[in-house]
């Protein structure tokens, strides 16, 4: 059995077949933008397994509410979705006060960024970001519109699946973790590059959204679920923390 | 049945080019959130001797990456991170800095910046002091899987030539990647760090 999780205690090795390599030549971007070295690994110390501490308060009462953060004069369009699930370490156990951060772009598969020039429109009512803390089960959640699939340079007719991006804060800074969601059902995800890069369909699988009838609003929105798994805390039997001074 | 299972961490996916509407709305041209995180981690109160970080991170064909995202994580002028797990003896957290940040690079000059204090010594495996560093993460289009990297400070040689980290590098020609360069402007203390992402001069890069 394991022991339960001390802080200080070193996390487990990150397993690197559980992600996509850094050099990945469907994903053409990934071709100059990937390290030729090999990665050096380090036994963890003090700074990797510690990580910045968010409170409450630094978040505002709309900030995981898609819908309404950025309305101007009314609704965005689009289909009404809550999105919510748990973050949990390796070992299952949850992942408290983590910061987790989304964005995406609109129905139309439009991004409100300044970069964005494609022909789908912009929703003067929708934003697309949104962030929040998960509570003491580790769960989390927020409400959306759900995004629509857009076509990028790549292949010259390659289109995302309908995604939101994620980036989680945990305990530890090892645990930093960005990663994109997808929705059950969308055929667009057997033939996304920036997917089919991703090394077994198990952990494919993993960054599906299962649509979820048991949280649906009745007549207001229907729901996903989408847990994370961040890395865990390890059992160290014999050296109780990684730096000199004890507790 | 097999208690040694474990479940496997969600798989990384990139950032993609328009990682700011979400970690910096400002960037994206947009203005959503009250508060937002940003490149600067002092306030008036907080102790140390303030520094600019800067500089440009650079792909394997040299160009500048426009659309970067980076974060730094760090301990205070103490040496002692805003965190419970840190136990240091005698070394005390500063309520007014938390030790983290977040930059982006310029879309037109590719440069990034954090407004930071330059950080103190802390205590590494089996009680080995490590040279003051600054933890670096870094995200963008084409990028997998987050960058690992460290900042060290060119004038803390001596620290720099007994760091336990700097000294895993078998390559000594590459350990020079980490190290930042001080100079003075305008009366600040400004450490110039660029990371070249591919070939001839590459970042050492971590797996933490």
């Amino acid at each position: 059995m394991t022991h339960a999780a001390a802080p200080g205690d070193e996390f487990m090795m990150r397993d690197t077949t559980s992600h996509p390599p850094a050099y990945s030549p469907p994903y053409k971007t990934s071709i100059l933008r990937s390290p030729r070295n090999a990665l050096i690994s380090l036994q963890q110390s003090l700074t990797e397994v510690t990580a910045p501490v968010f409170r409450p308060e630094e978040l505002g009462p709309l900030d995981n509410d898609l819908i309404m953060n950025a309305s101007k004069d009314g609704l965005p369009i689009g289909e009404r979705v809550i999105v919510h699930g748990y973050v949990r370490d390796q070992y299952g156990r949850p992942v408290k006060n983590a910061l987790v951060e989304v964005w995406q772009a609109n129905a139309s598969g439009r991004y409100r960024h300044k970069k964005d020039q494609y022909i789908g429109a912009l929703d003067p009512n929708f934003g697309g970001c949104g962030r929040m803390l998960t509570d003491a089960n580790g769960y989390y959640a927020y409400r959306t519109i759900r995004p629509g699939p857009y076509p990028w340079r790549n292949r010259v007719n390659d289109w995302r699946p309908a995604h939101i991006h994620y980036a989680i804060s945990g305990d530890g800074w090892v645990q930093r973790l960005i990663t994109q969601m997808y929705f059950e059902g969308d055929p667009l995800i057997w033939s996304c590059p920036i997917l089919g890069i991703v090394p077994s369909e198990e952990q494919i699988r993993g960054l599906i959204a299962m649509q979820d009838t048991s949280a649906f609003v009745p007549l207001d929105s229907r729901a996903y679920r989408f847990d994370i798994i961040l890395r865990g805390h390890r059992a160290t039997l014999f050296e109780n923390f990684v730096q000199g001074a004890k507790a | 049945m097999n208690t040694t299972k474990l479940l496997r961490e969600t798989a990384s996916q990139t950032a993609g080019p328009y990682v700011h509407i979400g970690l910096a709305p400002n960037q994206a041209g947009f203005d959503i959130f009250e508060k937002n995180f940003g490149n600067v981690l002092v306030t008036p109160e907080t102790k140390g001797e303030r520094i600019r970080i800067e500089g440009t991170v650079y792909d394997g064909s040299g160009t500048p990456v426009r659309d970067v995202l980076i974060e730094c994580w760090q301990a205070n002028a103490d040496g002692a991170y805003n965190h419970p797990a840190d136990r240091q003896a005698g070394k005390s957290v500063d309520p007014s800095f938390r030790g983290w940040g977040r930059a982006c690079s310029d879309f037109d000059t590719g440069i990034y910046s954090f407004e930071t204090i330059k950080p103190g010594v802390v205590e590494g495996r089996k009680g080995r002091p490590m040279a003051p560093h600054i933890a670096l993460w870094i995200v963008a289009r084409g990028i997998n899987l987050g960058l690992h990297t460290r900042l060290y400070f060119s004038d803390e040689a001596e620290a720099n030539a007994r760091d336990p980290v700097l000294n895993l590098i078998e390559w000594e020609v590459r350990r020079k990647t980490l190290i930042a360069q001080r100079e003075t402007r305008d009366g600040q203390v400004v450490y110039r760090f660029d990371i070249r992402l591919q070939g001839d001069g590459e970042t050492v890069f971590f797996d933490i």
